[in-house]
């Protein structure tokens, strides 16, 4: 066999990872690490991997960066000050739903609208998977957790246009069944220069399917594979098809404006320049 | 054969995202409910074992047919 050249990227020791058998995780890891395989110029010295808390956020552990495993929430705040003190890094966080629409709700809205050069990706297992399966802020409608043993009757957030609303500059969806599509999501992020954010819906077969009696994870996955309809054939859809269960993937949104980096430089030198 | 498959069974979790994506039904779980090559020569290459293991367990490599 020809080893595989993103394995490099791996602390080889830490493996096999602790998620649970058939965790959308680990196909959300290996995308970030061929996304970053696939950029020239990023390398494990140049490159910083931050993650909060929760189960999507011990992929940091796993990958041979610099890397950071963060307070609970507070991964986008840590990355910010990692980017301001030294701009030249390329600063990928990874996050939950749990940590980064919950607990790390503001900092991630304040994080888009500071559009800040980071690559922010949120593995999406729809539930808190690591405590135990407790209703999470993009829990479906309806569907159980330990906490809504009846149903969530929460409306759920949809991470993406919030990021949009918020002012994030490049707003992305997919899913891990899309591992090839997920990765050039997460690509075209990181060349933006900006707040990108990619939403990586992954599957929980412990604490979510389990509990919601959809079956196994290649289950979950076939859901995905139904459910995800491109951005392009989404816009065609008329109202009356958009039904409940399907979403769109893909790029959702783009813009340009300034980023921080650049906003910040102008006030260093208003004020007289850093000290060289 | 028009692959070869390496499988870093220490890192199998026996989820059967393999076994379940496989268009050719090539994979099985054993009673350890690791990953095996149960029909090799049903494979077709296609690699969508490999593209979606989560825990990196599976790799497949096509191989050139020897002329008959």
């Amino acid at each position: 066999m020809i080893e595989r050249s993103y394995e490099k990227f791996f602390r080889q020791n830490r493996l096999p990872h602790l998620w649970c058998p058939g965790c959308g995780n680990g196909i959300g890891m290996k995308a970030i690490v061929q996304a970053i395989e696939k950029k020239s110029g990023w390398t494990q010295d140049n490159t910083v991997i931050v993650s909060g808390i929760g189960c999507s956020s011990r992929a940091s552990g796993y990958m041979d960066f610099d890397t950071l495993h963060t307070a609970h929430g507070r991964a986008i705040p840590f990355a910010t000050g990692i980017k301001l003190a030294n701009p030249e890094l390329n600063v990928v966080v990874i996050t939950g739903d749990g940590d980064c629409t919950a607990i790390g709700g503001n900092h991630f809205i304040h994080g888009c609208r500071r559009n800040i050069d980071l690559t922010v990706v949120l593995f999406n297992n729809n539930i808190y998977g690591m405590t135990g399966g407790q209703a999470s802020p993009t829990t479906p409608l309806g569907k159980k957790a330990t906490t809504a043993p009846y149903g969530s009757v929460d409306r759920p957030f949809d991470a993406c246009k919030l990021a949009e609303a918020a002012g994030a500059t490049y707003v992305a969806r997919s899913t891990a069944f899309h591992v090839q599509h997920l990765t050039k999501m997460i690509e075209d992020g990181m060349d933006n220069k900006g707040f990108s954010f990619i939403e990586a819906l992954v599957q929980c077969p412990t604490a979510y399917g389990r509990r919601n009696k959809i079956g196994e994870p290649a289950k979950m996955m076939a859901w995905m594979r139904d459910n995800a309809v491109m951005k392009n054939a989404w816009d065609k859809l008329p109202d009356e098809k958009k039904l409940e269960e399907k979403f769109p993937i893909g790029l959702l949104y783009k813009s340009e404006a300034e980023d921080y980096d650049t906003a910040y430089s102008h006030v260093i030198e208003i004020a007289g320049g850093a000290a060289k | 054969m028009k692959s070869e498959f390496t499988l870093k069974l220490e890192r199998c979790k026996g989820c059967g995202i393999c076994v379940a994506f496989c268009p050719k039904q090539v994979l099985a779980l054993d009673k350890l409910g690791k990953v095996y090559v149960a029909n090799h020569e049903n494979c077709i290459a296609c690699g969508q074992c490999e593209l979606r293991c989560p825990d990196y367990a599976i790799f497949m490599d096509k191989v050139k047919e020897a002329a008959k």
